[in-house]
């Protein structure tokens, strides 16, 4: 197993590299000159243009760009944000905000859904399984912002039991109402996953078998159907991981919310590669290593899974 | 000759301003003059050097925490701040005395030096400030090399003199823009941890170090020591960063923010009912219009303006501004803003803006006459991540039902796309235009964007009778003749259409009911000083 999970590690680097490459080339690729928009209708005097594209290196080939880029960030250096702030700045304020925002989305989504889910599962045909199934279906069918403009318009402006929106050092507390709209859409999937998979579970051969053998109903169910239906959602919620961290654009808009979506989204609008790349190269080593995380918590859900040397 | 007419110019100025202040309410007597007023911004795109802040996010801090040797009141008039005049009779060399008694929040006093190196700084050419070009006109500027503005000449602590590369009547009026502000000593040791932390002498002070977080917000207090035209009732203000509108509204509908001066386009037709008089929609110092490159075909000469002129009375602006923008939009009469002094909706030649589809019919058929257009499809370029859309199909559909051509959006993805073809004389037809005024005057709206060789004249616009007006405006010894040249050289631009004027944008703001006395300013910033809570 350590094997496995070095290999997994090692090929973290062509992965580093062929992402930060191709990103570095579509931002690059976007046409416009990044610096002219910067004044909008107002343009400054050519001199002006002209020093600021040399100190952002943007009057220099592509490919020395993207070295000079690589460079700088294996010593330390991140580079700067068109209005000259450092980028590893921009991630430690970014960061910290969007991860407690999808922790709370995760711990929401995966608590609610597995139990709905299996619940669901159990009473298979049943109300409760029906109404399970329309309410995920509703959810998964509108929109996260129209999820969020209703939440918010709601329990923000007229309960007033919610700020409407998150202040900026966004603790805890505030981001439980952003957290709901962002884990709403993934929750109706888990549910549907978890009841799938449980109603499968309930007759394969080992439940009858350990129903046979005279086991309680809790205990078969808890650990016989439920941690052996455990292996697509914890599959799901892996992906899952990466996309709350980066996707949460529309929810951070509603909300407000400085975090990593929004950081990004403005940045490829102003054609910042070094931000764009900076975030996306973290991004990158999320997505793996949940992915990793995913693939060694199999061995642990169902003892059939090994992994090869 | 001339020394009296320029005397009255600062004089007239100050019986204006003398008339404005006399009209705010007085505070109301359960005002809490510690209260903080909140409202909203966006993150500064540079650190706070007030040489390098052109746009509104900036801007709107700049303004709170500098007071200049003028500031501008509601209706755009010049008031005296560090100034106690700024006198010329010549309308070139310009001597400017500064009160006494000013300081900066670091104790340091405001002198002719706070001014003259600030505006050395901006002017520099290796300092590559986005401002630079305001100092063009001071003599000694130079586009292409570092050269000092020898026409700024420190006389004593309280005295300075400009000189001027050509004379301009109404010059102090710009005086009250970010760009010319003073400085400290101290911001040139270190000009960018300034630009993080600025020390001002302006109405209001950053509340300790730090006090801007980054994409978070920025919180000012009143500085003890600020004793201008601009003193404020409560007891400081917290500029909170959206990145959309839309959320801004929903705090002021929940009550976590004052002031909010941009209502989103998707609360148009509720504000008005859910705020009722604690909103304002009033014309502002944006014009926005559509430009034709004089490099397509069809579109110069005689041929050129028969077409130009049927476009434009093919426009049906009042439908547009009404059913587009639900009144928050005002149809266009000339190429200013109605907030400008010396703004005319009587201009000669300005039916030319009036829908009028039967005489666009006859003069589209006349311009075919010298040239037919045959079937080009008529397009207007814009960028798609601004919200114009909506418009630029109502526009190109009121074309194409009138003059019966083929009319389209062109939609760009992003505005740096948009402002590479229009740089690079590469558009296929059309383009929208905006400008939205640094200070108020009509110079502003007109030199940048149609002087020939303007650094905003991207579609290649060039009338030596529109440029020696232009001249004769900005070297005239009143303001008033100023005005007049400015106003005959709009109507040389109302025959010639460079570009197609549409409509000016409204501010639109609302506020809760926390707050008192909220005016917005010609700039559609809220006067924030005089603003009570509690």
């Amino acid at each position: 197993m350590l094997w496995y999970t070095g290999r997994r590690l090692l090929q973290m680097i062509p992965v580093f590299f062929g992402a930060t490459f191709l990103i570095y080339f579509m931002v690059f690729s976007l046409p416009g000159d990044p610096i002219a928009a910067l004044f909008g209708d107002r343009q400054p005097s050519p001199a002006v243009i002209e020093q600021l594209r040399a100190q952002y290196n943007l009057d220099k080939p592509f490919i020395v760009q993207y070295l000079i880029y690589i460079g700088n960030f294996f010593q330390g250096d991140l580079g700067t944000t068109y209005s000259g702030r450092a980028v590893s700045d921009v991630m430690a304020a970014a960061f910290p905000i969007t991860f407690r925002l999808a922790m709370l989305a995760l711990a929401f989504e995966a608590f609610f859904g597995i139990i709905v889910g299996l619940v669901a599962g159990l009473r298979k045909g049943k109300l409760f399984d029906a109404s399970a199934l329309v309410v995920s279906l509703l959810l998964i069918s509108v929109p996260t912002f129209v999820v969020g403009f209703v939440l918010r318009l709601v329990f923000g402006v007229q309960l007033g039991w919610f700020r409407t929106t998150v202040s900026g050092a966004a603790p805890w507390g505030e981001l439980v109402l952003p957290a709901i709209v962002l884990a709403s859409v993934s929750f109706a999937y888990i549910v549907r996953l978890t009841r799938a998979s449980v109603a499968d579970n309930l007759n394969a051969d080992f439940v009858r078998t350990a129903t046979a053998k005279g086991l309680s109903r809790r205990r078969v169910v808890t650990v016989h159907v439920l941690r052996n239906s455990l292996v697509p959602v914890v599959t799901f919620l892996g992906v899952d991981l990466g996309s709350l961290m980066v996707g949460a654009i529309v929810t951070e808009g509603i909300f407000n919310i400085n975090g990593v979506g929004g950081t990004v989204f403005k940045a490829i609008k102003l054609g910042e590669s070094s931000t764009v790349v900076s975030f996306i190269a973290v991004m990158v080593v999320i997505f793996v290593v949940a992915n990793l995380l995913v693939d060694l918590l199999y061995a642990a859900l169902d003892p059939r899974i090994r992994y090869a040397k | 000759m001339g020394l009296s007419a320029l005397a009255l110019i600062s004089v007239s100025a100050l019986a204006l301003a003398g008339c404005a202040t006399s009209n705010d309410d007085a505070a109301a007597p359960d005002a809490d003059s510690s209260a903080i007023i909140s409202t909203n911004g966006s993150e500064p795109q540079n650190p706070l050097i007030p040489t390098n802040t052109t746009e509104t996010g900036g801007g709107k801090i700049t303004t709170s925490l500098f007071a200049g040797l003028v500031s501008y009141d509601a209706d755009g008039a010049i008031e005296n701040e560090v100034a106690k005049s700024i006198e010329s009779d010549d309308a070139t060399n310009w001597t400017v005395t500064l009160n006494d008694g000013w300081t900066f929040t670091n104790g340091e006093a405001v002198t002719s030096s706070s001014f003259v190196d600030a505006w050395n700084y901006g002017a520099l050419y290796s300092n590559a400030q986005g401002a630079s070009y305001f100092f063009d006109d001071i003599a000694g500027f130079s586009y292409d090399a570092d050269s000092e503005l020898t026409g700024l000449k420190v006389v004593d602590d309280t005295t300075f003199t400009v000189e001027l590369s050509s004379p301009e009547a109404d010059w102090p009026l710009r005086l009250g823009y970010t760009a010319f502000m003073p400085l400290p000593s101290v911001a040139f040791e270190d000009m960018a941890a300034y630009g993080e932390n600025p020390i001002g002498n302006g109405p209001y002070m950053l509340a300790e170090e730090g006090a801007w977080v980054h994409d978070e917000g920025i919180n000012l207090i009143t500085n003890p020591d600020y004793d201008g035209v601009r003193k404020p009732v409560n007891g400081g203000l917290d500029i909170i960063f959206y990145a959309t509108q839309d959320a801004a509204y929903a705090d002021v509908q929940g009550g976590n923010l004052d002031v909010l001066d941009a209502v989103p386009d998707s609360a148009f037709e509720t504000y008005a009912d859910e705020f009722g008089d604690r909103s304002v929609n009033q014309p502002a110092a944006i014009f926005q219009a559509f430009n034709m490159p004089y490099y397509l075909e069809h579109w110069s000469g005689e041929e050129g303006e028969l077409r130009r002129a049927a476009i434009s009375m093919s426009i049906d602006r009042a439908e547009i501004t009404d059913v587009i923008f639900q009144g928050t939009r005002t149809p266009a009469t000339d190429f200013t803003s109605p907030v400008i002094d010396g703004y005319s909706d009587a201009l000669e030649g300005s039916d030319v803006l009036e829908f009028n589809p039967d005489e666009a019919v006859k003069l589209w058929a006349e311009a075919d006459a010298i040239a037919p257009y045959g079937d080009t499809t008529f397009d207007i370029a814009y960028n798609s991540d601004g919200g114009h859309q909506a418009w630029v199909d109502a526009v190109t559909n009121s074309i194409k039902n009138t003059l019966g051509i083929d009319a389209v959006g062109k939609p760009y993805p992003t505005f740096a796309a948009a402002l590479d073809d229009r740089s690079n004389e590469k558009l296929t037809g059309a383009t929208r235009a905006g400008w939205q005024a640094d200070y108020p005057s009509l110079y502003n709206f007109l030199a940048p964007l149609y002087k020939t060789g303007a650094g905003s004249n991207y579609e290649g616009y060039s009338s030596t009778e529109f440029d020696t007006l232009l001249e004769e405006g900005a070297a005239a010894e009143t303001v008033e003749d100023a005005t007049a040249k400015y106003q005959e050289a709009q109507e040389v631009l109302l025959k010639d259409l460079p570009t197609i004027p549409l409509w000016y944008s409204n501010v639109v703001g609302v506020w809760s009911e926390s707050v008192n006395d909220v005016v917005f300013g010609w700039d559609s910033v809220p006067l924030y000083f005089q603003i009570t809570k509690g």
